[in-house]
């Protein structure tokens, strides 16, 4: 018994090498997907970027075409990334301090917290076309209702997404709606807050706003931080909405960046310059991640890091 | 030690007026969020002439109508020297109105229609639901969305537990920079590899097929592989090993240590990713083309754009998408709030 064991050990792998071969084996569907849908498609598209393409007619290279008329030539790649900055602009702020104030309130040992956490996060878990079919009509002129709360106070609403002016206001309304999802991540940073700290900070006489200026804020900013990174790259991917509700329209007031991505793709058919929309969109997302990354120093505070 | 007390004191009379502050806070707000999903569903069970009434009634309600010599006729509450009757409007001449009793027509009355007030009756229309469900092909739409979620969830199931196991409990050589590369696809946005999935998958003759859909899901997602790695990670080791002197292999010892150990972190992964199909919108906009392959969500899509007039339909149609959703979100409370705090809102 024993020599066959032997015998077998000597003609198989040795353990190390074994390893490695299963763990290679592993990986492989993952592996393969990553040669197969992502680094070979990324490499197409990057040879895309300098291509005219329409699916019917050959490929042609083009050299800097695309990318000269991008920056030089069309105005409506301006105007789609400032509507999408706009929006982060004021969506993203007004998100954070909504969620985190939401959060606050429920850190507040109210009786019948799950019930709160249950009402506000659910709206953020459904989402998709039904949601903006539902906000559709929810900023009707003529019978929604945002335009009935508004005639309480004896405002007459303005027409919204029917609206140059409203339209992206609109969604950025909507998506305050959403606001659940960001609280729910500050909630548990705020619940990781030892209660040690506010305790010695009454007994010294600290008001309420001091305990957050000085206690709740900076040890919540990592939170903040990882919030402030999804929300960028989330807004360049915004599309579902814009399509469904206003189309980019009206007059091009909601022409999101993602949307006029998807235009020029795949209703212009100009694969070419879709692909360089595409990288500008990854260089986009990389710069500013990069400098939230670059400016957290400044003012993420990670526990047990010491500062200079 | 009274100072002390009346600080104390102090302290619990400021945190109680908090309390109740907050608590008035969170019920208007509560309101202000649950107020479209509670129109939504009003609106779904009303007429379509009643749906566009301004101001919106919250719960549907029709004009009563009485029939009289085979016409209908809408009834008033009115009142007929000093009593409040109700009463059938039959003609208008200016301000002024023939009102009859619905029960003897040749009781007539010659009233000012504006002293009076039209009555309403609670009348939910619940045929609106199989109505919209029918008006287009709702049950296709549904088995669609249904094989969509279904084979991608075991795709991902499938590939990310393997490759999570992997990545956890071997040692490669290239396998960490190999980890690294994985992690950075999460920050990659899908559009830079979209065009060209397009162009191949075309190619392939997958256009208009739910394939580009399924098979991607069988070659594992970064965010997946990430969240069910940090789980494995979490099983002590020695497990394995006792695993292994009993003469448990690679595979074994995923299928007996690692998987029944593992069930909340596959459980969020499945619900993530089929709320994820359920809801997806692009991928099925790009690559469905034939109404018979749609899926659910570009299915309400068209219903918005041709059958807008229709609100109640249009509204029930939205409610029996976001059902399911609503329904799992119930149920799973507890792992969407531990999926989002460990590993971020996915997609």
């Amino acid at each position: 018994m024993a020599t066959i064991g032997v015998r077998k050990k000597r003609r198989g792998l040795s353990l190390s090498r074994r390893e490695a071969m299963w763990a290679y084996i592993l990986i492989s569907p993952w592996l393969i997907g990553f040669v197969w849908l992502t680094a070979g498609p990324m490499i197409t598209s990057a040879v895309f970027t300098f291509a005219e393409y329409d699916l019917l007619n050959p490929l042609r290279l083009i050299g800097l075409q695309n990318w000269r008329y991008m920056f030089t030539q069309d105005p409506l790649f301006w105007h789609s990334l400032r509507v999408t900055l706009t929006f982060s602009v004021v969506a993203l702020p007004a998100g954070l301090v909504l969620g985190l104030a939401l959060a606050l309130l429920l850190n507040a040992k109210v009786p019948g917290l799950t019930i709160w956490r249950t009402v506000y996060y659910m709206p953020s878990v459904v989402a998709g076309v039904a949601v903006a079919v539902l906000w559709n009509q929810v900023f009707n002129p003529r019978f929604g209702i945002i335009n009935w709360m508004l005639s309480w106070f004896g405002i007459r609403g303005p027409g919204w997404l029917q609206s140059p002016d409203w339209a992206l206001p609109a969604l950025i309304i909507m998506s305050l709606w959403g606001v659940g999802g960001g609280m729910i991540i500050y909630l548990a940073g705020l619940q990781s807050i030892p209660t040690t700290l506010y305790e010695a900070a009454t007994i010294d006489g600290a008001t309420m706003w001091q305990r957050f200026t000085h206690i709740t804020l900076p040890l919540i900013t990592p939170v903040i931080f990882y919030n402030l990174v999804i929300g960028i790259i989330g807004t360049f991917q915004y599309f579902t909405n814009a399509f469904v509700m206003t189309n980019g329209g009206p007059a091009n007031a909601t022409l999101f960046y993602n949307l006029y991505l998807y235009n020029n793709t795949f209703r212009y058919q100009r694969l070419g310059y879709g692909s360089a929309l595409a990288w500008l969109l990854l260089f986009m997302v990389l710069i500013m991640t990069g400098l939230v990354f670059r400016s957290s120093s400044a003012w993420v505070y990670y526990e047990g890091e010491l500062r200079k | 030690m009274s100072a002390l007390t009346s600080r104390m004191q102090s302290i619990r009379l400021q945190r109680l007026t908090g309390q109740i502050l907050a608590l008035i806070l969170l019920t208007v707000g509560a309101i202000v969020v649950m107020i479209p999903l509670v129109w939504m569903v009003s609106t779904s069970l009303k007429s379509r002439s009643t749906s566009t009434e301004f101001p919106p009634k919250w719960i549907p309600m029709d004009a009563a109508k009485a029939e009289i010599d085979g016409r209908d006729y809408f009834i008033y509450r009115i009142p007929v020297n000093g009593e409040m009757r109700d009463l059938a409007l039959l003609r208008k001449l200016g301000p002024q109105g023939t009102f009859v009793n619905p029960e003897n027509p040749d009781e007539q009355y010659q009233l000012e229609v504006q002293t009076g007030e039209r009555l309403y009756t609670v009348n939910l229309h619940w045929e609106n639901y199989p109505n919209a469900m029918t008006e287009v092909p709702f049950g296709t739409y549904i088995k669609n969305s249904l094989t969509f979620v279904g084979v991608s969830t075991v795709g991902v199931l499938l590939s990310c537990t393997l490759v999570a196991y992997g990545f956890a409990r071997f040692r490669a050589r290239g396998l960490g920079v190999l980890f690294l590369i994985l992690l950075s696809t999460i920050m990659l946005p899908s559009q830079v590899t979209l065009i060209p999935q397009f162009v191949l998958f075309r190619k392939l003759g997958w256009y208009d097929t739910l394939l580009p859909l399924l098979v991607p899901a069988f070659f594992a997602n970064a965010w997946d592989v990430f969240l069910l790695r940090q789980f494995f990670m979490s099983i002590p080791l020695e497990m394995d090993e006792a695993a292994r002197i009993d003469g448990c292999g690679p595979l074994g010892n995923l299928w007996h240590i690692i998987l029944p150990q593992s069930f909340p972190a596959l459980t969020t992964v499945a619900i993530f990713h089929s709320l994820w199909a359920w809801n997806e919108f692009f991928l099925p906009l790009i690559y469905l083309q034939t109404r018979e392959r749609f899926t659910v969500s570009i299915g309400l899509q068209q219903f918005n754009s041709l059958y807008g007039r229709n609100l109640p339909g249009l509204m029930a149609a939205s409610a029996v998408t976001l059902l399911p959703t609503v329904i799992i979100f119930f149920l799973a409370q507890r792992l969407f709030i531990q999926g989002v705090v460990i590993s971020g809102i996915k997609g």
